[in-house]
């Protein structure tokens, strides 16, 4: 087994092209379980922790998107500038584990394990985050929406690394929830990210850990651009309300499994996203 | 840089330490205990749930076990061992004696580890911040209330101590 600890972007693309089959390690909260359980014994490894590149993010000239790193730590999200630009981002970044777990993992270890309960996600996919992927001579974007493929499985070709999450700064009301069995170091029983583009007049709602991947609900967010309007700040109506928490629970598609059971992440999606579009209309 | 052979070398408490005959997949927590003789650290989830193998690395409070010590050949790392230099012992520590913070000492050394950091980051936490910057050190026997109270009079002794 090796283990590379390439110093810089360029080195690290140049190794993860030379060895396609290397195990990328970013933060290691994921993959180190793996590991000490024996479950996985890598041959290969490249550690992406000295790879300055991507541990920092970028507002661009335009001030329209953040390109956020994909090794930068859910502990640099939680406060600070980043924090008001994707408030939504912020509350996931402080659900993640503990401030252990926070120093270590990044929205690069959550899209590159895919797991369904990767807190980071359902803000990815509510917000259409654009992810970058790179080789040594390569260079390509793909929609979040098509990047996460299935349970643990991504569009991450071998010998790409994941670079960036590009996110729109948003100009109207968004925010996360999530339910676990306990307020820390909780891996999510159901999650849910409502974001609300005042402009557009349009809504994004995704759920976490009731599908095989991140899932958004289309045909709820059609049908709440059609009740109400998004682009003033109007109360939504009690009736309304339990309706709108009906349908995204109908859009889930949770499992029992060891974790919780199908129909209490039904409920709970119900409830998160009833009290995310309440927080919406009174904040 | 690489780690490609079987030896590498780990910076622990201020020292240069060799790490040799050794698989490069494993823990830091492993290391440091199986390798160097370091078993303050202790094993208990080995998934980064419990925190009691919470280590300083580069200034921030992580856990031993999700880091593959490999990796971590060009970083500062700080133990419960190095915490003091002589066998004297921290504020924090001696407050976890006098409270009674202590019952069957396992989560202590990871909890006496996340408590300094956060002391030396934020010598005046709120109530809230305690709870928050121990959120992932598990202790099943205290209740936490003792290891608060113990937090609390380090804070205190902490700043007579600076006066």
């Amino acid at each position: 087994m090796t283990v590379l600890i390439p110093q810089s972007l360029h080195d690290a693309l140049a190794a993860a092209t030379a060895n396609p089959d290397a195990q990328i390690i970013q933060g290691g909260t994921d993959l180190m379980v793996e590991i000490n359980f024996n479950h996985r014994k890598p041959t290969d490894v490249i550690a992406l922790r000295r790879v300055d590149e991507i541990r920092n993010y970028v507002v661009t000239a335009d001030k329209k998107n953040v390109v956020i790193g994909s090794g930068l730590p859910y502990r640099e999200m939680e406060h600070g500038e980043l924090a008001k630009l994707l408030p939504a981002l912020a509350q996931a970044a402080r659900t993640v584990g503990s401030p252990q777990i926070r120093a270590a993992g990044s929205i690069g270890g959550n899209l590159g394990t895919c797991s369904p309960a990767g807190d980071a996600l359902p803000v990815l996919s509510a917000l259409d985050a654009v992810i970058n992927l790179r080789t040594a001579s390569q260079s390509r974007d793909i929609s979040v929406h098509d990047f996460m493929v299935g349970v643990k499985r991504n569009a991450r070709q071998p010998g790409e690394l994941i670079i960036s999450a590009t996110l729109p700064i948003n100009n109207g009301w968004q925010g996360y929830a999530k339910v676990g069995v306990r307020n820390a170091m909780v891996i999510s029983i159901a999650s849910c990210c409502l974001v609300i583009d005042r402009i557009k007049g349009s809504v994004g709602i995704a759920l976490g850990s009731v599908g095989p991947t991140v899932i958004r609900c289309r045909e709820t967010e059609q049908w709440l651009s059609m009740q109400i309007d998004l682009k003033n700040n109007s109360i939504v109506a009690p009736n309304l309300l339990k309706e709108f928490g009906d349908r995204v629970a109908k859009e889930s598609k949770p499992i029992d499994d060891h974790r919780s059971t199908a129909a209490y992440r039904r409920h709970a999606v119900a409830t998160l996203s009833r009290r995310l579009l309440t927080r919406a209309n009174t904040q | 840089m690489s780690a490609n052979s079987e030896v590498y070398d780990l910076n622990v408490n201020g020292q240069k330490r060799q790490v040799r005959d050794a698989w490069v997949g494993e823990s830091l927590l492993y290391v440091l205990r199986e390798r160097l003789g370091l078993p303050g650290s202790k094993g208990a989830c080995e998934q980064g749930e419990c925190g009691s193998c919470t280590v300083i690395m580069d200034g921030q409070a992580v856990c031993s076990c999700l880091v593959m010590a490999a990796t971590a050949v060009d970083s500062q790392i700080t133990t419960v061992e190095g915490l003091t230099s002589d066998n004297s012992l921290t504020a924090v520590q001696d407050a976890f004696i006098t409270e009674g913070g202590v019952q069957c000492g396992f989560c202590t050394p990871g909890l006496v580890v996340a408590i300094e950091h956060l002391l030396d980051t934020n010598p005046d936490p709120s109530q809230l911040e305690i709870k928050e910057a121990i959120s992932g050190n598990i202790c099943r026997c205290t209740g936490y209330g003792r290891i608060f109270e113990a937090v609390n009079t380090a804070v205190s002794t902490r700043r007579a101590n600076k006066l």
